[in-house]
């Protein structure tokens, strides 16, 4: 029976797919604070909001702090709420984001990555998002336009579901993603509004001795954000670890349902693996860059080359088990970073994957390739010396230099 | 025997406070108690205002107060304000 | 601008108690004082919010709370932002019918910390988009629940621990920063003074803060033996001395008009029975340094400083 609903195709920027969505998504209260690159987001929605296209609650706060904050507190009062940041002002909102997972708000962020300063950079590179990816939010990364339009509409559900119950943030690349122009299908307004329903609130046990549900709601007085002693902070941190677990298994569920919808899939929902099965040299990346290193594959593969690649969508919770599994029988891995982990031997994401290989039965040889910093143009060229890289590395059965950076002038 | 702490299953979610604060008696952190002169007293509530522990209740069916004592941590301010010095702080 | 309600001493003390006993604050605690008589002046479904501090820290201490009513915490310098976000979600809520009461009032409650200093932006961000909130500023002039450290609310002449009164300097040298004013200046539908010797007064202003339709702000006067170095006994005497000495006087702003409030009136009447700052100062340990040789010169500064304040507030009262 084909479920897949008919769908409208749109001219539309990163920025206007992420406003578009959330559009439709009913979402109640959005409070945000422009940078660039992501203003687009919050001039379109206001503009949604001008024209009374959606009921939504719009304050233009007066800082990100400030927005990440009202963003928290409408959602923990029953509403759906959403916002936009980047660079600095995701760095200013960092307080904000750990007790923003610490009260189980499922807020959704959209992030159009740009470099942090010093110095001043309005461009891409995904250090400010990486920057977090301690701060209990779960973390997806998309390649184009359209996978943001149905990542957020994704998100409101994954963060929204009682075993889960955390904040999550969408990442799409600055400038890159958030400025280019697609092809962008878009669901119905009744469809995606089914799809994301009414926000439901588990019951929790409050200090009049009864269950009730978990919101701000003077018919159930509760106490939310107290000070936790040394005696109770442990358990409530392991807590936020456990629905980091659920959404491995939710998000491919919420996944599976919107791809019967919609048509699209993107992998499992966790990881896109492309060219990997027989592979023997692969890279990881996120982002945006994938789009261009599938390219690079297909003319590989033309040539006769094992090449693959290896796509991370949601990269918080790290999907452990499928990364181990896709890269079980590849020989050489490059991980490509759009962000430097100063002092610390390699990208962030090169850290990830070499530990949760360690355990591994058998790991292919890994290393890092930094590149993009402060929207260093990446070209198929340079992706291509990668491969090349990589099956020197396989030929010579050694490595020279485990962290390298692409398209630096040396 | 102190009850043991719950662990991190047995506690809700989001840290939401399941105690009220009247299971803590801060009556036993003090060391002078206030006594009141029932005749200098004249009712007029000023101590059940200014206390800051909420110790002292207006009993409107007995038409009078009521010193709460598992509360008064003994400060004195209920024995400062009073117009008739009706309270005085002893020594516990 | 009148409040309807009118309310006998039996009234309020008959109302139960929505900042419960068993709180941690310590003895003679005149803030927790303010709390009480804040959550007396409620009208109906209330919601509270506060900043990081002394009030925040020993009302919700998990797994026990004080508060009877919902209650939100999230960080120090956002009492504002957090009322920001429970107003709109409230309202648009309602609109689309998911919220059944019909009016919920929103507190936010902050120190001298989370006000003067880290909190000025959100609450300036909050009036200026004139959410529909009342913001209680209990004030007792040093980040306190840090260990007494020197605010912008913190008198000239005070010691602190970031302020010590030393064998060169003698507590801080900068000025009280005038926060009600810069209140007024927002151009804001209601600020005022209050002080928790004066109950009537202070819950009367609450409630009027609360039927604003809009942004309020109450200074409150709030005492603490504990920072102060003063006698837990007379938080409350210190919080009418203050206001007898012209060194907290009681006043409204209604649209920016201001009004003397009766306790400060008796004052611009009859300048006689103002007090002399000594009297209030002499009381507290933070200002013992004043009372030496060295720094007595201070003194007349202080009441310098108080007096033309004070002349200062009449003239805008059109009591000079």
């Amino acid at each position: 029976m084909k479920s897949i609903v008919e769908q409208n195709t749109l001219a539309l920027s990163g920025n206007e797919a992420v406003a578009y969505a959330a559009k439709q998504s009913d979402v109640d209260v959005v409070a945000a604070y422009p940078i660039t690159p992501q203003t687009i987001i919050v001039e379109r929605f206001s503009e949604y909001v001008a024209n009374g296209e959606v009921e939504t609650a719009f304050i233009c706060t007066e800082s990100e702090h400030s927005a990440m904050t009202a963003c928290l507190t409408a959602a923990l009062t029953g509403a759906r709420t959403f916002t936009a940041s980047a660079s600095a002002g995701l760095a200013l909102m960092h307080e904000m984001l750990f007790v923003t997972s610490g009260c189980r708000a499922p807020v959704v962020m959209a992030i159009a990555n740009r470099a942090l300063s010093a110095p001043l950079n309005i461009h891409g590179d995904q250090s400010d998002s990486m920057a977090q990816r301690d701060s209990g939010w779960i973390q997806l990364y998309v390649e184009n336009a359209q996978e943001v339009y149905d990542t957020i509409i994704q998100a409101f559900r994954v963060a929204e579901n009682h075993e889960v119950l955390l904040p999550a943030m969408v990442c799409l690349d600055g400038f890159i993603l958030s400025h280019s122009l697609e092809n962008v299908n878009v669901l119905p307004d009744d469809v995606v509004r089914k799809f994301v329903g009414i926000r439901q609130f588990p019951n929790v046990l409050t200090h009049e001795g009864k269950m009730a549900p978990l919101k701000l709601d003077p018919e159930n007085p509760m106490t939310m954000g107290p000070v936790a002693f040394p005696n109770y902070y442990f358990e409530v941190k392991r807590q936020q670890e456990e629905a980091m677990k659920n959404a491995l298994k939710i998000i491919p569920q919420v996944h599976d349902e919107y791809a019967k919808i919609s048509g699209r899939s993107y992998g499992d929902g966790l990881l896109e693996p492309y060219s990997l099965e027989d592979a023997e040299v692969a890279i990881v990346c996120l982002g945006s860059t994938a789009g261009t290193v599938k390219t690079v594959v297909d003319e590989l593969r033309d040539e006769g080359a094992k090449a693959g690649l290896l796509r991370i969508r949601t990269f918080r919770p790290l999907p452990v088990n499928g990364i181990r599994k896709a890269l079980e029988d590849v020989k050489v891995v490059a991980v490509m970073d759009k962000c430097m982990s100063f002092g610390g031997y390699g990208g962030p994401v090169f850290h990830e994957i070499r530990h949760i290989l360690y355990e591994a039965g058998k790991h292919p040889t890994v290393v890092n390739y930094v590149y993009g910093l402060g929207g260093r143009d990446t070209s198929p060229q340079q992706i291509r010396k990668i491969y090349k890289d990589m099956q020197k590395i396989l030929r010579e059965k050694r490595v020279k230099n485990p962290v390298q950076y692409l398209g630096l002038r040396e | 025997m102190k009850p043991k702490e719950k662990s991190w299953k047995e506690i809700s979610i989001a840290a939401v406070c399941w105690k009220p604060s009247t299971e803590t008696l801060t009556g036993d952190w003090k060391t002078y108690m206030p006594v009141r002169d029932l005749e200098k007293c004249t009712r007029c509530l000023l101590c059940v205002l200014f206390c800051p522990d909420g110790a002292i209740h207006w009993k409107p069916e007995k038409g009078d107060i009521e010193f709460d004592y598992n509360f008064c941590k003994g400060c004195g301010i209920c024995a400062n304000e009073c117009p008739t010095k009706a309270i005085e702080m002893k020594l516990v | 601008m009148e409040s309807e309600w009118k309310f006998t001493a039996k009234d309020i003390a008959e109302k139960p108690d929505l900042f419960m006993s068993g709180h941690k604050a310590c003895a003679g605690c005149a803030p927790a004082t303010v709390l009480r008589l804040i959550m007396k002046a409620t009208r109906g479904p209330t919601i509270v919010t506060t900043a990081t501090g002394c009030m925040e820290v020993v009302s919700s201490l998990y797994p026990q709370t004080a508060w009877a009513v919902p209650w939100v915490h999230t960080a120090f310098e956002n009492a504002a932002a957090n009322a920001s976000g429970i107003d709109a979600a409230l309202k648009i809520l309602k609109k689309k019918g998911r919220v059944k009461h019909e009016h919920v009032d929103v507190i936010a409650l902050a120190g001298d910390g989370g006000t003067y200093d880290i909190g000025i932006q959100a609450l300036s961000g909050a009036v200026e988009r004139g959410h529909d909130f009342l913001f209680v500023l209990y004030d007792n002039e040093a980040y306190m629940n840090t260990g007494i450290q020197r605010s912008g609310g913190t008198p000239v002449g005070a010691a602190t621990t970031t302020s010590p009164a030393g064998t060169v300097l003698p507590g801080k040298l900068e000025p009280k920063k005038p926060i009600a004013d810069i209140m007024v200046a927002h151009e804001m539908p209601y600020v005022a003074t209050a002080s928790p010797y004066y109950w009537r007064d202070l819950i009367t202003k609450v409630r009027k803060g609360l039927e604003v339709e809009g942004p309020a702000f109450l200074h409150v006067f709030a005492p603490c033996p504990r920072g102060w170095r003063s006698d837990p006994a007379k938080s409350i005497e210190l919080s009418r001395l203050a206001v007898e000495t012209c060194i907290f006087p009681l006043w409204e702003a209604v649209n920016g008009e201001y009004q003397l409030s009766p306790p400060s009136k008796v004052y611009a009447l009859a300048p006689q029975k103002k007090k002399p700052v000594k009297e209030y100062l002499q009381m507290q340990g933070r200002f013992r340094h004043l009372f030496t040789p060295k720094f007595e010169k201070l003194l007349d500064e202080i009441q310098r400083i108080t007096d033309l304040k004070w002349q200062k507030l009449l003239k805008k009262c059109g009591m000079a």
